[in-house]
């Protein structure tokens, strides 16, 4: 049977160049914190894979600007941690944040809610858009953090994130942006959008899972979320993840050598997708903003079918997939992506996101295209619900 | 394809799924006695089910549901089942029962199988009460308690008597309560005064 994976957005195969590198990289045990030789060689190689991890999202900062964690979580973590002891200590404590951020911001920023910092969470348009306005008015003297993801994994909308850093800046507060989707799919400059914090994780540009890392601008406050030895100048401590280190730096290279060809490829993968399901199937909805949007990413909704039973049987037939369905979650909540967008709960539960990657092909676009609409069609026949 | 990762559910599930029995289909031109519709939208899933009913006897069944696969399949499975049943025993048909012929249900699915017998039971109120019947299963039949997933007064007097004495006991025989959780304050009352009665 054809396998054809969709869900790049969840995470990433290894780009071979990555594996062959880790391969070889396998003999680099050394502790980079050991003062011997080879712990002095394993350190210079996590040095290079730091400036190479810089370049990605900056091309003019600093490496010492980069921490490495073991993912987006913690990276949006430690963030938030650092929010709540500088809350504590006094003077400002008001985050502000979107409604359709990844679970590990919203639970972070709840979390803060709860030790009763004030906490927005903004709502966004039809096509995933926070509104600037309502951003300016919900900043303010007592404004400490903005948050606002660069691109959403759902529905793939790309935030405005040189004025949302303008406005947090004006406000005085500190700017962090959850890059994690962004990154390797489009440019990311931490200058340009004035980010005062940046979070990446490895496993969504074609490196190891378990790694990633926070940008924070020079000058920044930081707050250790793991405390111990003094790696990564007292930042993040736990000896170094050599290997997956290593890969990050390969893939972050990569990444940004590719950059061009890459959005080009997907996104032409990306319209033809797009384009046949709309020819070939009716009624159905396409979610997120139509331009500002990841190159990779496609997310419908199919009413009258819902979510989970669509996904398993494109599973089925081999292809992967996920859905904003609830069904899907274990939850009895559709997407709060989507809920968010105001879609109505019909269209998040039948809701698909297709992502794309480096090894799409245009026989997997063919292949879905042929799948999908009986899907569809059978699903619906069978439905008490009028597409 | 014997890889037990290799779906998420049982080869039955699957194949309801992939095959579902007895769904409605315009064309035919079936001619229901009485429906039930249950569930919405927004919560994922609904359900209508159609019966040809004669003296007391369901004889046909059709089908239609918005759901997820595991709604699909035990609705396909329970269709089938009732085929040929008295309409008091097909009432009284649990989703437990339907979850052990599809080979089990993973605990977060058992939901979606529900809304089947509930719709069901709706069309046979629906035969009922075209019948000059209304109620006549709810008023003399258990009195259900765990809306979810149908369970009745009488099942926590079982469970009771089986040796359930306190919530999770009642839960870990039941499953009740495991799915909205509405049900616990009520079912709690029974539970205590059924303890009183048969335990002590
Ligand atoms: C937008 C976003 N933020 C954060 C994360 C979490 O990253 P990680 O899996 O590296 O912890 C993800 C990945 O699921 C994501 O899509
Ligand atoms: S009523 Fe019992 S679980 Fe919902």
């Amino acid at each position: 049977m054809k396998n054809v994976y969709m869900d790049y957005n969840a995470t990433t195969p290894l780009h071979p160049a990555v594996a062959e590198g880790m391969k070889e990289d396998l003999s680099v045990y050394a502790n980079a914190s050991s003062m011997h030789e080879a712990g002095r060689r394993a350190m210079a190689r996590v040095e290079r894979a730091r400036a190479q991890v810089v370049a990605l999202v900056g091309a003019a900062a600093d490496p010492e600007r980069i921490v490495f964690t073991s993912g987006g979580s913690e990276s949006n973590n430690t963030v938030f941690a650092t929010m709540f002891h500088l809350g504590r200590r006094g003077g400002r404590r008001g985050i502000v944040t979107s409604s359709i951020e990844h679970p590990c911001v919203l639970n972070a920023a709840a979390w803060l809610r709860d030790e009763g910092f004030p906490v927005t969470f903004l709502p966004v348009d039809g096509d995933g858009k926070i509104d600037l306005d309502g951003l300016r008015a919900a900043v303010g003297p007592d404004t400490l953090l903005v948050s606002v993801m660069a691109a959403n994994n759902e529905i793939g909308t790309i935030q405005d994130m040189r004025s949302i850093g303008a406005i947090a800046k004006a406000a005085g507060a500190y700017f962090h942006t959850d890059a994690t989707q962004a990154v390797g799919k489009v440019p990311v400059d931490v200058e340009e959008w004035g980010a005062d914090y940046l979070t990446l994780s490895c496993h969504k540009i074609y490196g190891p899972k378990g790694v990633g890392a926070l940008y924070f601008r020079k000058g920044a406050p930081f707050e250790p979320l793991i405390r111990g030895g003094h790696q990564e100048h007292g930042h993040r401590a736990g000896t170094y993840n050599n290997l997956g280190i290593l890969g990050f730096g390969t893939a972050a290279s990569l990444a940004r050598e590719e950059l061009a060809s890459y959005a080009s490829h997907v996104g032409r993968l990306r319209a033809r997708l797009r384009d046949g399901i709309l020819a070939a199937i009716p009624k159905v909805r396409v979610n997120g903003h139509p331009v500002e949007v990841l190159p990779n990413t496609l997310n419908v909704s199919f009413p009258g079918a819902e979510g989970e039973a669509i996904l398993l049987h494109l599973d089925l037939s081999g292809i992967r997939v996920s859905t904003g369905s609830a069904c899907a979650s274990g939850s009895l909540e559709p997407s709060h992506v989507l809920m968010a967008t105001g879609v109505g709960p019909e269209l998040a539960h039948g809701s698909i996101r297709f992502s794309l990657g480096r090894d799409s092909t245009d026989e997997d676009v063919d292949y879905v295209l042929s799948v999908l609409p009986p899907a569809i069609a059978r699903l619906r026949s069978m439905s008490t619900v009028q597409a | 394809m014997s890889d037990a990762f290799a779906w998420l559910y049982s080869d039955v599930v699957k194949d309801h799924f992939m095959n579902p029995k007895n769904v409605f289909n315009p064309d035919e031109g079936f001619k229901a006695d009485a429906e039930g519709l249950t569930g919405n939208v927004k919560c994922g899933d609904q359900m209508l089910f159609m019966l040809k009913i004669a003296d007391d006897v369901i004889v046909d069944v059709r089908w239609k549901t918005y759901g997820c696969a595991s709604a699909i399949a035990s609705t396909s499975m329970l269709s089938e089942v009732v085929k040929g049943m008295g309409i008091k025993d097909a009432y009284n048909i649990k989703p437990d029962d339907i979850a052990r012929r599809l080979g089990g249900l993973p605990d977060n699915k058992i939901h979606c199988s529900v809304l089947g017998d509930k719709a069901l039971r709706a069309a046979i109120d629906d035969h009922l009460a075209k019948t000059g019947r209304a109620g006549l299963f709810r008023n003399e039949g258990a009195r259900v308690i765990c809306t979810c997933l149908n369970i009745t007064d009488r099942d926590i007097e079982d469970a009771v008597k089986a040796g359930a004495r306190d919530w999770e006991g009642l839960q870990e025989r039941t499953k009740i309560g495991t799915v909205c959780g509405g049900c616990k304050t009520g079912a709690e009352e029974l539970l205590h005064e059924y303890v009183h009665i048969f335990a002590d």
